[in-house]
């Protein structure tokens, strides 16, 4: 135990009056381990606080100009989910509800179905009828990501969600699958000759067969993402809430920017 | 006290205990009686357990948990999966302990005294042995979770993370098998999933007595599989006849197969109707009753949002034990149909008197249509007759008792939609309502003869059959039947053919004396004399005149003790709330003036009607003649009633018809105002099972659907009748405040029999019962479960066969003036000159096409192949 001190050494903080209402130790106190200023650092030191003030001043302004400059993410940031498809356009997700069970704020609804040969979705056995992400729920947390066995759940980097109605925050299945892009038949359609859904686990299957483009021919001639067809962008329609949330984030925008 | 009450329990009023109540509550079984003893101990905690206790039984009283997949309590033991594998030290001859040299199977191991068990809790041995069976389980099953339907609810799944290695070291390629294989409609088989635990196998055998799929093949190669005469070299052994019934091609069908999926502790069973439709997580579960028998199976209700999405069985000794049949399980979207209706509707009649549309009306605008109308024909002193069905809960065969004793003041009410007789009102008076549980399951297997008449427990029974064969196979119980052939579930109880062509079932019981020439009856009689014996009644002898007096001689005969056995969930709940015209709830005869008055109080009016009613039939002909003037409908369908055509006749002619319904139905096609009511999931009530065992269940999906009770109280506030039924908890303080009646019984029947009919050339007497799965409304909406229904055949005699002309399995036409009905022969060991129909299966209608029932005389002939009908099986 150190001596009672006469009178306050430079630094150190003046001892709390003991009133009694909060037992604070007794003696002892608290020292500064910032070595005490001398000089004209001490005499300055009441207008000290204006130097950050002031250095900041000169400094390169962090303030985004948002949205009239964007500026992108980190790449893993935790934006609005999608979901993926093989390279042949059938999807991943086969409907497990996993998602929704690892889900804490219950924002996934999930029901799975039979695929059947006429109604081929995704590999296998089940493909997810219905999936919907209530992002009036959604903590963006991504443990449904971690729990997706298929990779078919991934976040994008998109954090523009808004939209007047809560229904509308209510994303469907056509308004979360990815894109279709190039090589890729829009589903349903069969897999790939003789293949099971292991090979597509596997990252065997590289794109759509001519078998696979030929079964579409057949039974959905109109579609666009047939070779022949209208292309990839009028295969990529917004399904209505993601529409409909595209409209509202852009018009915003466009006031944000005036 | 009734159903409901903890009342009874606690603090029940004095007064109130010392009468009987109207449909009393089982008793609690007396726990069994104390035996032979072992003590032993499991993980140093010491126990005293029954002799013969296998040891992971006595680890589950202590609590403490050992894994295991083929282990069920309701089958034998069969130590097949090994995952249960605990180390044991047992006495030797010199009584020291010695540890036993490996790892035992805790399930197949009887406690031995002075043993001591270390489980995976205590004893790194028992841990690492139980890793090591999880690891080799696990080496072929596929891990596919997340499109497996067990996943989330699974055995195996959760077994492995609590007793599995957290990384698996098998690197090699895993067996598969094509996925899956349809062992009928409902039930798929994915064989890579199956740990070979053999519980699906061992029900078969032990529990259904169908056995549809098996072992086969040895080593890495073992497989569950059907029946596949190529596998097993059956050829030439598949059973004769029986093989054809089935939908599904394959040589067996089972309505009891759904329990395998229940059972199977991974996902190598799963059914059709629940693939890929929700997780455990998301299902809420309510315990509630079945609504398809008699015998008031535990349910397990699952649904999501709303939407019913499996059943499951629940769990009640004393009841269904863990089973149900396929019906209770599958078979629920009828609840939810499309037809269902969802307001109340009113029909105005157009100038010239004859009917306008439907159109949806407000509950105070359809009250009071329907009060007019029924007042106008109380007024016109025509009358109503009250038609409300077999489907209903107790509390809401009450009110509809109520509605016409109170407020039509009528006895006009009849509960019985199907062939009844007046006979039969008296037997059920006299012998059946007001004596509940006189007769419990728990008593076939004490019986040391159970003797069915009139009912094919498989068909009729569901359950009753599983509880029947246990009795049989696990108690010695010998089963007889009065029956015109012997049906597969007769021969799967090893049950005996008293042998009766349609109506002459009285004789045949009159002949069962214990010193009867023939060899058989003599058996029966005698053995029927025993302490215990019982006499199972169905519905359909009420069709054959004199056959209930005749039951009736026979019980009293020979002592046996009697039950009745109806089909419908509801009507023993409608006999003991006093649907019949002749009967008041209780067992209260109308005609009895005490009675009466005992009701009059309890209901608060100054006398009840006290000229006797008219049965369904005299309702149905008088609402065609004239001499009613209105009905009020519950859930009854024309085609099951006696006449159909003229019931439906009799529905359009009739100056007024009220109908409550949950779906669209003939009725109320020509009803003037139709109420809708809740279907049993989306309300609470009670179900009572044919021993009289009320059946109390709640309420599993939120619903605006009224149930009846609450309708019949408003039509009758509309009417000017407060009949104090508005809420569950007003009924059942009325049932409690009722009591039972210890008064005098309606007198028995005492009906001759009629003299067999002569049957002229070409000519055959009809014998019908209805098929479990068939063509019934509650079945609607369910392609899987149907494609699991016995094909329709026509069964005869080989002679009789021959005189028409028909080969087996040629068709065989069965006719009257009303219509034909063309099905495939099947030549069965039954008397000659009588000729064997589903009731009511697809394409065989057999009141609606024939108008005939049991006991007719119908043509039959060489029919024409029916193309159509080719195609659809």
């Amino acid at each position: 135990m150190a001596e009672p001190k006469k009178k306050p050494q430079p630094g150190a903080v003046a001892k709390r009056p003991a009133t009694g209402e909060v037992s604070a130790p007794a003696d002892g106190g608290y020292t500064s381990v910032i070595p005490p200023a001398s000089g004209l650092r001490s005499a300055l030191a009441p207008v000290g606080g204006f130097g950050v003030t002031l250095s900041n001043m000169f400094r390169k302004t962090v303030t985004e100009q948002y949205p009239s400059e964007r500026v992108p993410t980190k790449p893993r940031y935790h934006g609005r989910h999608q979901l993926n498809r093989y390279p042949d356009g059938l999807e991943k997700c086969i409907g497990c509800e996993l998602c929704a069970w690892a889900c804490p704020a219950d924002a996934i609804y999930v029901e799975g179905a039979d695929n059947t040969p006429d109604e081929q979705h995704s590999p296998g056995e089940r493909y997810g009828r219905v999936y919907q992400i209530n992002y009036l729920r959604c903590i963006f947390c991504g443990l449904c990501i971690e729990a997706c066995p298929t990779r078919a759940l991934t976040m994008t980097n998109e954090y523009e969600l808004a939209g007047p109605t809560r229904a509308g925050l209510i994303y469907e299945k056509q308004d979360l699958l990815a894109p279709l892009r190039e090589g890729m038949l829009a589903a349903p359609h069969p897999m790939v000759e003789g293949t099971t859904d292991t090979e597509y686990y596997r990252g065997e299957v590289t794109g759509a067969t001519d078998a696979q483009r030929d079964w579409v021919r057949e039974h959905r001639p109109d579609d666009p993402t047939l070779p022949e067809g209208a292309g990839l962008e009028a295969a990529n329609v917004l399904g209505p809430a993601a529409a409909v949330m595209a409209e509202t984030v852009a018009a915003a925008n466009r006031q944000g920017m005036r | 006290m009734t159903i409901t009450s903890d009342r009874s329990t606690a603090g029940a009023p004095a007064d109130r205990s010392t009468s009987t109540p109207l449909v009393p509550a089982a008793p609690v079984p007396a726990p069994a009686e104390p035996t032979a003893t072992v003590t032993f101990s499991i993980d140093g905690i010491e126990t005293t357990v029954p002799k013969g206790t296998l040891v992971i039984r006595a680890a589950e009283e202590l609590g403490i948990q050992i894994p295991r997949f083929c282990d069920h309590p309701l089958l034998a033991p069969a130590g097949a999966c090994r995952q249960c594998l605990v180390e044991v030290w047992a006495p030797g001859r010199d009584g020291s302990l010695a540890k036993m040299p490996k790892p035992q199977a805790s399930c197949t191991l009887e406690a031995g005294p002075g043993m001591q068990v270390k489980t995976q809790h205590s004893s790194p041995e028992a841990d690492k042995a139980q890793h090591g069976v999880m690891e080799m389980l696990l080496i072929n099953h596929p891990l596919d979770c997340p499109v497996c339907d067990k996943g989330g609810e699974c055995p195996l799944q959760n077994q492995a993370m609590s007793n599995g290695r957290a990384t698996s070291r098998f690197v090699d390629v895993k067996r598969t098998f094509p996925k899956p294989i349809s062992i009928s409609t409902q039930i798929l088989l994915d064989r890579e999933r199956c740990i070979l635990c053999q519980r699906c196998t061992r029900f078969s055998e032990e529990i259904a007595g169908d056995v549809f799929i098996d072992l086969q093949k040895r080593g890495a190669q073992q497989q569950i599989g059907t029946f596949d005469t190529q596998v097993l070299g059956f050829a030439g052994e598949t059973p004769a006849g029986a093989a054809a019934e089935d939908l599904s091609g394959r040589p067996f069908a089972s309505y009891f197969s759904g329990n395998v999926v229940q059972i199977c502790p991974v996902g190598a069973l799963t059914s059709a109707a629940y693939r890929f439709r929700a997780r455990p997580f998301d299902l809420v579960s309510t315990a509630s009753i079945s609504e398809h028998d008699s015998n008031g199976s535990a349910i397990r209700i699952d649904h999501r949002r709303g939407v019913v999405l499996r059943r499951l069985a629940g769990e009640d000794p004393t009841v269904n034990e863990e089973w149900i049949s396929d019906k209770d399980r599958f078979a629920f979207r009828w609840q939810s149909a499309p037809d269902r209706i969802e307001t109340p509707l009113v029909r105005h009649r157009n100038e010239d008197g004859t009917r306008g549309e439907l159109v949806p009306a407000s509950w105070v605008e359809a009250f009071g249509a329907a009060a007019a109308g029924l007042r106008a024909a109380i007024d016109a002193g025509t009358g109503v007759g009250v038609l409300p069905g077999g489907r209903l809960t107790l509390e809401d065969a009450y009110a509809y008792g109520k509605l016409a004793r109170v407020a039509l003041r009528t006895n006009d009410v009849d509960g019985r939609a199907r062939p009844h007789s007046d006979e039969e009102a008296a037997f059920l008076g006299h012998r059946v309502a007001g004596r509940t549980l006189e007769v419990t399951f728990a008593d076939l297997d004490r019986a040391p003869l159970v003797l069915l008449v009139g009912l094919e427990p498989e068909e009729e029974g569901g359950v009753l059959f599983l509880r029947l064969r246990k009795a049989a196979t696990q108690h010695r119980t010998r089963v007889v039947a009065v029956a015109p052939f012997a049906s597969r579930g007769l021969a799967r109880v090893a049950g005996t053919l008293l042998a009766a062509a349609p109506g002459t079932e009285a004789e045949v019981l009159d002949g069962i004396v214990a010193d009867a020439s023939d060899e058989a009856l003599a058996a029966a009689g005698a053995a029927l004399g025993e302490p215990g014996a019982v006499i199972l009644v169905g519905e359909r002898l009420a069709g054959v005149p004199g056959a209930l007096s005749a039951v009736l001689r026979l019980a009293e005969r020979s002592g046996a003790r009697l039950a009745w056995v109806p089909r419908r969930a509801g009507e023993r709940g409608g006999l003991e709330a006093g649907l019949l015209p002749s009967l008041l709830p209780g067992g209260r005869p109308v005609a009895d003036a005490a009675a009466r008055v005992d009701l009059a109080a309890v209901w608060g009016v100054d006398h009840l009607p006290d000229a006797p009613g008219r049965s369904t039939a005299a309702i149905v002909a008088g609402a065609r003649d004239g001499s009613l003037g209105a009905l009020v409908v519950g859930g009854v369908d024309p085609g099951d009633l006696p006449d159909p055509a003229l019931a439906r006749d009799a529905l359009e002619k009739v100056g007024f018809v009220v109908s409550l319904e949950v779906r669209e139905s003939d009725v109320t096609r020509r009803a003037d105002v139709v109420l809708p009511v809740a279907p049993p999931v989306e309300k609470p009530g009670t179900f009572v099972t044919w021993e009289g065992r009320p059946r109390p269940f709640g309420q599993a999906l939120v619903s605006h659907a009224l149930p009846d009770h609450r309708v019949l109280d408003g039509l009758a506030a509309a009417m000017g009748v407060d009949l104090g039924l508005h809420s569950l908890a007003d009924v059942h303080a009325e049932l409690d405040q009722l009591g039972g009646w210890d008064g005098e019984r309606v007198a028995a029947p005492d009906v001759a029999g009629d003299e067999p009919p002569q049957v002229p050339p070409g000519h055959a007497v009809l014998a019908t019962w209805h098929l479990q799965l068939d063509a019934g409304r509650l079945q609607d909406g369910e392609p899987f479960l149907a494609g699991t229904a016995k094909r329709p055949v026509a069964r005869v005699s080989a002679a009789t066969a021959a005189q028409a002309g028909v080969a087996d399995g040629a068709p065989l036409a069965v006719s009257t003036d009303a219509g034909t009905i063309t099905l495939p022969a099947l030549v069965t060991d039954m008397p000659d000159l009588v000729v064997w129909l589903p009731t009511n299966s697809p394409g065989s209608a057999v009141r609606d096409t024939l108008h005939a029932d049991g006991g007719a005389l119908v043509r039959i002939a060489a029919g024409t192949a029916d193309p159509a009908q080719d195609e659809e099986v």
